[in-house]
């Protein structure tokens, strides 16, 4: 198996639980995308995941042990898009996305060849290469989350973390950031979406997986992980289905009666 | 920008040494420095030479912990005060000056000095625990500048007598008057130890733009950085407030006098921070020689009336900015 496995992850916040015993496999090539209520564990995950929070159970990424080793490799091979991007400084957008090759070594103090070319194929990719001087902080947030997600892609990580990477987007940046996390995993990457939108996980992933109260509920490919049984269990909700290139698209209507 | 500030902080330092009670002219500067018995030697030689050397010296140790700080907890307000070292240092000088019979120059007051800023880094560990946030870090940082802010106060009110109060009131002033060559040799180590340390992060600094949590996802040990930092401060800053006395502001506006022409780049800005810095300290002190006065104005008085108009100059237009968004 050379993509990402879990055995028994498990999260503990103080006291509280937040995630219990997650076990899952998915191969090189995958878009995972992680969906559940409110509180279900699902930043947790990620969190866990990217070391960031300390965690029980073990985590592999190609076949090695990626939850003890050393932080520098580590964040050469994950890279993590959290929820809401924050900057402190009003660096230029190509100086932000630069920030994406500090884990391969301080690219500011020298950047390879290397890291030039992953830098502009990251911006090129997110069509930013025309603002790769404009400070980020005049940005608009659409802008912003493209440049975020710029920096993570920079890395050329074999495993993306990113947490809600469509929320504060308008549609169609929503349908072309799933579209473009789609074809990165393609490339023989693993990627793992926090997806609130049901009908965007439902399209764009290989693999899903249903978190519920910080156990794993279902896993697999939409149809099957995004049922009306599992649905109904985990959301409380009914659904109605749209078909979209052949894929079971689920809309909530209402709570279930 | 960094090869301009260089040149006027070398040009500055020439003014610094022609300047005082006795003008010297730049050949004579020139030929005292090369050595040589005459009373101009002397006089650059054992007196400007070294106060020159620590106005570059702290001003620049002031400027790049200004702005490692700001780098660190992601806010142009911060300044070496908040973690409390500074104040710390003061608090301890000011014990030895009172209890412990030292005049200002004496040796006693910068080693004291060093010890309270240590002692100061230590607690807020102590209180803030080796792996707090920022903002439990800045907390303790604030409290305990407060305690050593009101120390200070306790001992000048204790004071054995009025000259004792009056030697501390002066010093915590804030002068570089008749430093030697030995306070230099005392402090100069540690605040180019300090200095080693608060630049060695610059990586973090950088990472940290992004926020504690994606630095750390970049690599960044970003609670070593903290106390790497806070060490480097206390070395530094603890150095230069035990040698001086309280000199505001530097470490705050130096940062934001370079900033607009290098860019935010929180690691970029750290060299011509601290030659601003260092600017900065030698342009107020070559301008209390020149005041006529009778009893010569304190270099910190001087820096903190230039520090404060910057300040209130800077809130004005970020609330200008904040109106027009």
């Amino acid at each position: 198996m050379s993509g990402l496995v879990l055995d028994r992850l498990s999260v503990t916040l103080g006291r509280r639980p937040v995630l219990r015993e997650v076990s899952l496999a998915v191969p090189a090539g995958t878009l995972l995308a992680v969906v559940g209520p409110n509180g279900a564990g699902k930043t947790s995950l990620l969190r866990a995941v990217a070391g960031l929070a300390p965690c029980t159970g073990t985590l592999s990424l190609g076949g090695d042990d990626v939850k003890g080793g050393p932080s520098g490799s580590r964040a050469r091979r994950i890279a993590y898009l959290p929820q809401r991007s924050e900057f402190a400084w009003a660096l230029g957008v190509r100086d932000a996305v630069m920030l994406g090759r500090l884990p391969h070594g301080d690219p500011f103090s020298g950047a390879t060849a290397e890291d030039r070319r992953a830098v502009d194929a990251a911006l090129d990719r997110l069509g930013l290469a025309g603002f790769a001087a404009r400070p980020v902080t005049e940005l608009s947030g659409g802008e912003r989350a493209r440049v975020m997600l710029a920096r993570v892609l920079a890395t050329e990580a074999q495993l993306l973390l990113a947490d809600e990477p469509t929320a504060a987007l308008d549609p169609a940046h929503q349908l072309a950031v799933l579209g473009l996390l789609r074809q990165v995993a393609a490339e023989g990457r693993v990627v793992v979406a926090v997806l609130h939108d049901l009908a965007l996980a439902a399209r764009f992933a290989d693999q899903v997986a249903v978190l519920h109260e910080g156990r794993l509920t279902a896993i697999g490919p939409p149809d099957a992980a995004l049922s009306d049984g599992v649905l109904g269990a985990v959301f409380g909700l009914a659904f109605a289905h749209a078909t979209v290139d052949g894929r079971r698209v689920p809309i909530p209507l209402g709570p279930r009666r | 920008m960094t090869a301009a500030l260089a040149l006027l902080c070398i040009l500055l330092a020439g003014l610094s040494l022609m300047a005082g009670p006795v003008w010297l002219p730049p050949g004579e500067v020139l030929a005292g420095i090369a050595g040589g018995d005459g009373t101009a030697a002397i006089i650059v030689g054992d007196i400007r030479l070294p106060r020159t050397a620590l106005a570059l010296s702290i001003g620049a140790t002031l400027g790049l912990a200004g702005a490692a700080l700001q780098g660190l907890v992601r806010n142009p307000l911060a300044e070496p005060t908040l973690f409390g070292a500074p104040s710390a240092a003061a608090f301890a000088s000011a014990i030895v000056l009172a209890f412990g019979g030292a005049s200002a120059l004496s040796l006693a007051l910068p080693l004291a000095g060093m010890a309270g800023a240590f002692v100061s880094v230590a607690l807020l560990f102590l209180v803030a625990g080796q792996r707090a946030g920022i903002t439990v870090l800045l907390l303790a940082g604030l409290a305990l500048n407060a305690f050593f802010g009101a120390a200070t106060a306790l001992v000048l009110n204790l004071a054995p007598n009025p000259f004792a109060a009056l030697e501390i009131a002066f010093w915590l002033l804030g002068s570089l008057e008749d430093r030697s060559v030995v306070h230099l040799a005392l402090a100069g180590p540690f605040m180019a130890l300090g200095a080693v340390l608060l630049a060695s992060q610059a990586r973090a600094y950088r990472a940290l733009t992004l926020g504690e949590e994606v630095a750390a996802s970049l690599g960044t040990d970003v609670a070593r950085s903290r106390l790497v930092v806070a060490g480097g401060l206390a070395l530094g800053v603890g150095a230069a407030v035990s040698v001086t006395g309280a000199i505001g502001f530097v470490g705050l506006v130096a940062p934001h006098l370079v900033r607009r022409a290098v860019g935010s780049d929180p690691a970029r800005i750290l060299l011509p921070a601290a030659l601003a810095g260092a600017a900065l300290l030698t342009a107020a002190d070559t301008l209390v020689r020149l005041v006529p006065a009778t009893t010569e104005i304190k270099t910190g008085v001087v820096t903190a009336l230039v520090g404060v108009p910057f300040f209130l100059w800077r809130i004005l237009r970020t609330r200008r900015a904040e109106e027009e968004a």
